[in-house]
């Protein structure tokens, strides 16, 4: 005979408020099996936990239901203080009367007549429970971390320091990513590759650091703990341990008209090339797509020049698998294409810039040496003038529905490093609302506004037209309801971001999960900020959403945290609540293979499905396409579910 | 007291979202006729957004907005102002109760040169 507890919880008033809880503890202590039922105010506090497992001592409990909030709050609280006292934690269930009841309803008596209900199925489902058992699996002390950017960096070294081997993946051939082409950072105005480049070198000699750039994931299998990933190194065409990065091949290349990716385009690289003069690893790449070399067969001129005799034109993609035990993903952001934005003429004058690449004109290592002119004629301009918003905060299909939220700051930078290149250039700043929440953040626009005399004018710019070489405005000040058509010389567009191209499939190569715009999904946005909805993946930088250096830093210190959380473990608990077949009933069809999301399920005896415990999430997709019901998922059988439909019913 | 049926007549016939507007001001920066306008375009949303219709109706703007849905296309918000103001313009024309053209009239006017926009929207312009 079941001897089952029911303890009901107020929440304080969040419960009690509206859900008459005297009448549900009067109701479920009728129903068979219920040997006591009790309400209490705080269930998740240590005299509630105490009634709990003082319950199951004096009463000989068999099972527990508490009526509470969700399970995804306290349900682990009250399972462990059931097994504090004895009884196995799989036999305690939950019956969420604060979200699905109090909350949600506006009367007290349709709320406490569904509460009831809901812990009468609880009650129900605990009759057909069984006791569970966690198993345990290894975990592979290594981590993998997707992106080389500044997130990657930093949570590669945080995870290295602890000890623990890391490997970085990069897609590009060096790693550093966007902040490497930053010139200087807000608030403080820092130079951005100043304080990157230290972190770079660090990596690259850091032992327990090794690092794939110009390499791309290629296949993920496994679980937290112990995923194998394949690693495709793309052929860089140069031996990594001959070449000594002497420049002496990309001086002799005769392919000189490529646009830089990381000079944003606004000059022009050859065809073997590295990035940018402090790249990690110092090693060229060919672009194979426009070497002369690899298109006709002739040239062969870096080979001829390289001392070491480190070029390789047969080199072939290579690759390489490894395992991990918990893996980063910091795959970044790309800006968004400006050609549905033919109002602000990007495509129609070169003096009309986004805000990247007026990030390379400024720098003094950048294509203008630091002197900011314009693209058209070199001649220095008189007025610039920034357009904020371009993209951001765009509910049609040409936009981005979210803020970008870094715009605003690296527009008030931008302006205060014209400024103090050349106070006599007029500069001004179309805006729609200023924000710049943070640490000495709004100091800072004040300063750009107050100190440097930067003019900002509330209201978007409707056209842009590149007359002669002026670029014509016609704009709205919305606090003077003035109509403005005003010429300046030069325009930078605060264009909004997106998540890496890659992003979406990266995400989806561990089981993760991405938002609308493709930004990763974090497990919770409150309480579970950096990791993924997939245990052992861990989300850090602008892939999982805009986000500025010192937030980028801060999440992929604490991915890191999390990660080496993970890998000081030598087991660890597996969910119990996994799929099983009943060999009977199995006519081996194949359906339930083809839909588990973690190729848990093989057929190896060619006679029945077997489910790899290991593998197995619990998420019972197998369960809802097997035709003949041979398969369960422990702890959630279909007579526990079937138990718990006719409750409610009743 | 603003007449909310009138504001909630303006809404429903215009089926423009004015709650969307995060005030940019993009519309009227982007209008062509902005100069010959009394209330322009984002001041329209906000004119309708107080319920100040009758203002609207008697406005100037009405007969100044050349149908050509530029604002429409920059809105960021997807507000749709010149429906706001084709949405005003047939309020005028259903209180005088008739029309200049004769529906029928309609396809005898019709070329292949002419958007038929402009004809429709014309034809309720040049009414007053």
């Amino acid at each position: 005979m079941e001897k089952i507890g029911v303890f009901v919880c107020h929440c304080g008033s969040n419960i009690k408020g509206n859900v008459d809880t005297a009448a549900v503890v009067e109701q479920i202590s009728h129903v068979d099996g219920v040997a006591m039922a009790v309400e209490y105010p705080y269930m998740c506090a240590e005299a509630g936990q105490a009634m709990i497992r003082n319950a199951i001592t004096e009463h000989g409990l068999t099972g527990v239901v508490v009526a509470a909030c969700s399970p995804r709050m306290h349900e682990a609280t009250f399972r462990k203080a059931a097994e504090r006292a004895g009884l196995n934690s799989y036999m305690v269930e939950i019956a969420n009367i604060r979200e699905q009841c109090s909350w949600v309803h506006r009367d007290t008596v349709s709320a406490t007549k569904k509460a009831v209900a809901l812990a009468r199925a609880a009650v129900a489902k605990v009759h057909r429970n069984t006791p569970l058992h966690p198993g345990e699996s290894s975990v592979t002390k290594r981590a993998l971390v997707v992106g080389g950017g500044i997130a990657g960096i930093q949570a590669a070294l945080d995870i290295a320091e602890a000890g623990f081997e890391v490997t970085i993946v990069e897609t590009t051939p060096s790693i550093g990513g966007k902040m490497a082409q930053l010139d200087k950072t807000f608030p403080t105005l820092d130079c951005s590759a100043c304080i990157l480049t230290p972190k770079m070198v660090d990596a690259a000699g850091h032992d327990n650091i090794a690092i794939h750039t110009y390499s791309e994931i290629e296949k993920v299998e496994g679980f937290v703990g112990n995923f194998t990933v394949s690693i495709r190194k793309k052929a860089r065409s140069v031996d990594m341990d001959k070449c000594t990065g002497c420049g002496d091949c990309w001086a002799k290349c005769p392919v000189k008209r490529v646009p830089s990716e990381f000079d944003s385009g606004l000059c022009n690289r050859t065809a073997i090339y590295t990035p940018f003069a402090q790249a990690v690893p110092n090693v060229p790449v060919i672009d194979r797509t426009n070497c002369v070399k690899f298109k006709t067969g002739r040239c062969g001129l870096c080979r001829t020049v390289c001392q070491p005799g480190a070029i390789d034109f047969d080199q072939q993609d290579e690759i390489i698998t490894e395992n991990f035990g918990a893996v980063v993903l910091a795959t970044g952001y790309d800006t968004i294409s400006l050609d549905k934005f033919g109002e602000y003429a990007y495509h129609d004058s070169p003096d009309v810039l986004t805000a990247l690449e007026f990030e390379r004109m400024t720098n003094a290592a950048g294509p203008t040496d630091g002197r900011i002119v314009r693209m058209s004629d070199g001649h220095k301009p008189k007025s610039i003038t920034f357009i904020q918003c371009v993209g951001s905060r765009d509910i049609t299909n040409r936009g981005k529905t979210y803020c970008s939220k870094i715009c605003c700051m690296y527009t008030a930078k931008q302006a205060i490093l014209i400024k103090d290149k050349y106070p006599d250039v007029d500069v001004q700043v179309f805006y729609i609302d200023v924000r710049t929440p943070g640490k000495n953040f709004d100091e800072f626009y004040r300063r750009a506004a107050e100190e440097y005399g930067v003019k900002y004018i509330k209201g978007q710019v409707g056209k842009v037209v590149n007359v002669g070489d002026t670029l014509h405005i016609q704009a709205v000040d919305m606090l003077e309801g003035r109509h403005m058509d005003i010429q300046t010389d030069m325009i930078i567009l605060a264009t909004a971001i997106q998540p890496s191209a890659t992003a979406k499939t990266t995400a989806g190569m561990f089981s993760s999960s991405v938002d609308q715009n493709h930004f990763m999904t974090e497990a919770h946005p409150k309480l579970r900020p950096v990791e993924s909805h997939t245990a052992g993946v861990f989300l850090a930088g602008c892939g999982q959403g805009p986000k500025d250096i010192p937030e980028t830093v801060a999440q992929a210190s604490a991915a890191a945290a999390k990660v080496i959380g993970l890998l000081v473990k030598d087991k660890l608990m597996t969910n119990p609540c996994t799929a099983a077949t009943d060999e009977d009933l199995c006519n081996n069809c194949g359906l339930c293979g083809n839909v588990c999301p973690y190729g848990a399920i093989t057929y190896e005896s060619k006679l029945t499905a077997s489910v790899n415990n290991a593998l197995c999430q619990g998420c019972g997709a197998c369960v809802v396409t097997c035709p003949s019901g041979a398969m369960d998922l422990h702890g959630f059988t279909n007579r526990q579910l079937m138990a718990e439909v006719d409750a409610i019913c009743k | 007291m603003h007449s909310n049926h009138t504001k909630n007549e303006l809404l429903a016939i215009s089926g423009a979202d004015i709650d969307r507007c995060m005030k940019c001001g993009r519309c009227s920066a982007s209008c062509p006729s902005h100069q010959a306008m009394d209330i322009r375009p984002h001041q329209f949303v906000s004119y309708a957004a107080d319920g100040r219709v009758d203002a609207l109706l008697e406005c100037n703007s009405l007969w100044q907005c050349l149908s050509c849905f530029a604002c429409i296309q920059r809105c960021p918000r997807d507000v749709k102002p010149a429906q706001l103001i084709e949405a005003a313009r047939l309020m005028v024309i259903r209180q005088q109760g008739e029309n200049y053209i004769d529906p029928d009239e309609i396809p005898g006017l019709l070329n292949n040169d002419v958007p038929q926009q402009l004809l429709v929207s014309a034809f309720r312009k040049y009414r007053k």
